[in-house]
């Protein structure tokens, strides 16, 4: 009896791992990017560090890269997003919070479906237009009543927190919607109100999951650029926590706003002023880079906790 | 089947019961076998036979040291109730448990003398030999045409004649009356019954020698079913074909042969249907069999 | 809980007071964002009457607001994007179809999972200095050009790119996969003829909402250098660009009242429009090829 042939066709085999391999590549591009970002920022941030210490550079009070005499202190930049992730925050969090509570609690599902979308709308305006926004219409409206400068932090402030409040609304939302009916009902079947079960069983029940959204919030107003680079100035100006109306009521400059400064500038080259740049880059991406780690990982354990 | 046989078959799936199951290194079922063919009827012919064959997922065993000869171009239904490995076993046999990343063959599964799971077999080029039908009808969203030409196209048997293969796999599938004038419409488009009728034109197609189906009837209505059931029969004239099942009746009326696995994937008893359906050899499958268990 | 006809058991009232306040509480903040947008969106239309005419889109830039045209920036931002797209649907298809289809669950596979949810959070001005130093420096494409715009936005985009598309495969219904490797079908053989074609519109829709991303994008652009203002039409991938949210930028900061609330309006307008094209026809690809299961 003659065996069948089912052995192995060299042609197919060989055309299977070169498909294979040819998307693990573009799947390990990923991978390329990220190693990318790193090395660009360290090449010239080392390059500067080589010229301005470290510790200047961390503890340095003043920021002045283009205009003598030059110093190249971070902290009012630090200062200056501060200022603008804890003005977006005090908008985004509880307003993002109250509008997951209300999607997942409250909202029927006919309201739902055009609310999710119309908020998803907020994420997806360019920031360029969100500045402009802020520059031509939210300051001239708050001047009338607060002693504002033409470059704020309050109305930046503010357009970064509407712009981030999906993130925290959808985010919040997928955590309150994985709690299980069971607890509500419990909650429920002791006489609780709507008001008793939403705050005091199933926001504690998502906390984790609301954590990770205030956290990849913020590190989205850390980073947000075009906003603060067009309405809040580039005023680069360390924190007087003796006078926190003047912090959002004047012009400050945060890292993202120093970076555009120096971008438009004709600083082409290697002076110092360009390998600045990197060493803010640098800073900026190791605190979100963090910061989105901690979100995800912190989301993956809520993802886990009701399964 | 003689009464030694069966004596060997019963006698060996209970013995993997208490002491481990012979190495497939012990040859002397295989001659026994080729020395039988010759004693039996042309259409005995062992085609597809299972030595010692135990699948795991991860570690849980869903098939259990299974040794079975299935004949060729019969009808051989597998029964059991759920959970047992009847769809683990079907899908051993043409190597879809490959696609699992937690699943684990052990033991031969031999196809016509080739045990397929030796290093040199491409699982691809088995299931070339192998159609399949599933629990639910799936046919691609193409045209009815495509669904059935799929396979031929994949197979690299799409030379000249398709059209003609097409017509011919559709006729045998007892479809073609129903929607030769609508052969470039979604395969969708058609009823349950109808879909599966396709599915089952698309696995015989590129012309496989064995058909395996999964349950093929269970998601159709009565009139449907006893279609896919007359089909079933034919198409045992030109193919072998192992059919899964819950419904008992639906074996006793079509197949030749049956295999009864019990919880634990366990092959219990496997023999000519008649004989399962009206004496079977153990009180297991007498339960089972008259509704006691399972 | 309020009964008509007197029973002999009395359950009481619960105040309701703090479960109405807090519910119009939520609704009210579900809304503000939503509603200021709007507010927002209906000043710059008023505003951008009158400036927004065949002329400004069909003119270059110019210091007088009467003369200021959009075109060279409109050209710029969608030649950019099509250059995007040619990038990112390759290579996030690629990605997406390995991670789908081909990995198995280990760590690799998590890692390089986790890497592009963690990409996808980078600053948009930290790809800015990725495309100075990689694509301007060392490789040479040149400063502010098409070439260098669109490969920078192109990596700034494609995680967006491939967790969308991985959405799409995975909603594919793993019976078609089975049914197509049950007819001995290769691994390849499946994924073209089987998954691609059914997860294309949900591959189609994504890549084109990030392609709408990809269009707002400013800081990066500033940051590889693009001109601020560019007169001419683009011609050739090494030519230099300007696009619509950096001309805006650029315009935002004159100080004529009539570049401010007039020009700078009809440009915000317009890319507005190109953007809502752009999802429009995202969602209307989706709706139209929705599958039947
Ligand atoms: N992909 C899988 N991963 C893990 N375990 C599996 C997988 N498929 C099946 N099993 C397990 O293997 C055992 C046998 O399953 P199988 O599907 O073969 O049973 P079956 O007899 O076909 O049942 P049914 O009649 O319900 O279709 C079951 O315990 C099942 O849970
Ligand atoms: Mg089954």
């Amino acid at each position: 009896m003659s065996q069948p042939d089912f052995s192995h066709d060299g042609i197919r085999t060989a055309r299977g791992k070169a498909f294979r391999y040819l998307f693990m590549l573009c799947a390990l591009l990923s991978i390329l990017t990220t190693v990318a970002i790193i090395l660009t920022l360290l090449v010239d941030a080392v390059d500067f560090f080589a010229e301005i210490s470290l510790v200047e550079f961390l503890t340095g009070t003043r920021w002045s890269p283009t205009n003598e005499p030059v110093a190249f202190g971070v902290l009012p930049l630090i200062s200056g997003t501060l200022v603008i992730t804890v003005g977006s925050a005090l908008v985004a969090l509880p307003i993002g919070l109250l509008t997951a509570i209300y999607l997942s609690e409250y909202a029927s599902e006919r309201r739902r479906a055009y609310l999710k979308p119309a908020l998803e709308v907020l994420a997806g305006v360019p920031t360029v237009v969100y500045g402009y926004f802020a520059l031509v219409y939210v300051t001239p409206a708050l001047d009338t009543f607060l002693p504002l400068s033409t470059f704020n932090a309050l109305s930046a402030s503010i357009m970064v927190g509407i712009m981030i409040i999906p993130m925290v609304s959808s985010i919040s939302e997928d955590a309150m919607s994985a709690v299980p009916d069971s607890l509500r009902q419990a909650s429920y079947g002791l006489g609780a109100t709507k008001f008793t079960v939403s705050t005091s069983v199933v926001v504690p029940a998502a906390v984790s999951g609301i954590f990770s959204s205030f956290i990849l919030a913020l590190s989205r107003a850390i980073g947000e650029t075009m906003i603060v680079a067009i309405a809040a100035g580039q005023t680069p100006r360390l924190v007087d926590v003796t006078d926190p109306a003047g912090l959002f009521l004047n012009s400050i400059q945060t890292m993202t706003a120093a970076m555009v400064q120096i971008g438009t500038g004709d600083i082409v080259g290697q002076g110092e002023a360009y390998k600045s740049l990197f060493a803010v880059g640098l800073t900026l991406f190791v605190i979100t880079f963090a910061m989105n780690l901690v979100s995800e990982l912190v989301a993956s354990r809520y993802r886990e906790e009701y399964r | 089947m003689t009464m030694s046989d069966e004596q060997l078959l019963s006698s060996d799936t209970e013995s993997s019961d208490d002491q481990p199951a012979p190495t497939p290194g012990t040859d002397g079922l295989t001659d026994s076998t080729d020395i039988d063919t010759g004693e039996r009827s042309a259409t005995e012919r062992t085609l597809l036979e299972a030595r010692d064959l135990s699948v795991y997922y991860g570690k849980e065993q869903a098939l259990d040291s299974v040794d079975i000869e299935i004949p060729e171009k019969q009808v051989t239904a597998v029964i059991g109730p759920s959970g047992c490995g009847k769809s683990t076993f079907l899908r051993s046999i043409n190597r879809m448990n490959d696609l699992v990343d937690a699943a684990h063959v052990d033991g031969e599964l031999v196809f016509d003398g080739k045990n397929v799971y030796d290093d040199d077999v491409d699982p691809v080029a088995l299931r070339r030999k192998i159609g399949m039908v599933f629990q639910k009808p799936n046919p691609f969203p193409k045209s009815i045409r495509d669904n059935v030409a799929y396979g031929l196209r994949v197979q690299g048997k799409d030379d000249g004649d398709v059209d003609e293969k097409v017509h011919t796999a559709l006729e045998r599938a007892a479809l073609l009356d129903e929607v030769e004038a609508q052969l470039d419409s979604s395969g969708l488009d058609l009823s349950g019954g109808q879909q599966q009728r396709l599915c089952i034109a698309r696995a015989i197609a590129p012309d496989p020698d064995v058909i395996l189906m999964d349950e093929p009837a269970s998601a159709l209505d009565p009139v449907a079913t006893s279609k896919i059931e007359d089909l079933i029969e034919e198409l045992a004239e030109e193919y072998t074909v192992v059919i899964v099942t819950h419904n008992m009746q639906q074996a006793a009326r079509i197949s030749d042969k049956t295999a009864v696995f019990l919880t634990g994937g366990e092959l219990v008893e496997f023999d000519d249907t008649d004989k399962i359906f009206e004496n079977p050899e153990h009180d297991r499958v007498e339960d089972y069999i008259t509704g006691k268990f399972g | 809980m309020a009964t008509d006809t007197p029973t002999d058991t009395d359950f009481g009232q619960v105040s309701r007071t703090k479960d109405v306040a807090f519910r119009l509480l939520a609704l009210a903040a579900t809304l503000v964002g939503i509603v200021s947008l709007a507010a927002l969106l209906a000043n710059v239309a008023v505003d951008a009457v009158g400036w927004l005419n065949w002329g400004f889109i069909t003119s270059p830039p110019h210091p007088d607001p009467y003369e200021a045209g959009f075109l060279p920036a409109l050209v710029g931002s969608i030649a950019i994007m099509l250059l995007i797209a040619l990038i990112t649907f390759p290579v996030g298809v690629g990605a997406a179809v390995y991670l789908e289809e081909y990995a198995n669950d280990g760590l690799l596979t998590r890692f390089i999972q986790l890497n592009i949810a963690n990409l996808a959070g980078v600053p948009s001005v930290v790809y800015g200095l990725l495309g100075l130093g990689l694509f301007v420096g060392l490789l040479g494409f040149g400063y502010g050009t098409v070439l260098a715009a669109a490969f920078t936005v192109a990596l700034l985009i494609l995680p967006i790119v491939i967790i969308s598309a991985q959405e799409a495969i995975r909603a594919v219904p793993d019976s078609q996969r089975q049914a197509s490797y049950g007819m001995g079908a290769t691994k390849w053989q499946t994924i073209r003829n089987v998954v691609l074609p059914r997860a294309m519109p949900g591959i189609m829709t994504g890549t084109i909402l990030a392609l709408g991303r990809a269009i707002g994008e400013t800081a990066p652009l500033i940051m590889i250098a693009a001109p601020t203002t560019v007169f001419g039409i683009p011609n050739s991938f090494e030519s230099k660009v300007s696009a619509m949210p950096l001309q805006i930028y650029t315009w935002a900061s004159y100080p004529e009242t009539e570049f401010q609330y007039g020009v700078v309006a009809a440009g915000v307008v317009t890319l507005l429009i190109v953007l809502l094209t752009i999802n429009s026809i995202a969602i209307v690809i989706r709706n139209r090829y929705q599958q039947r299961t």
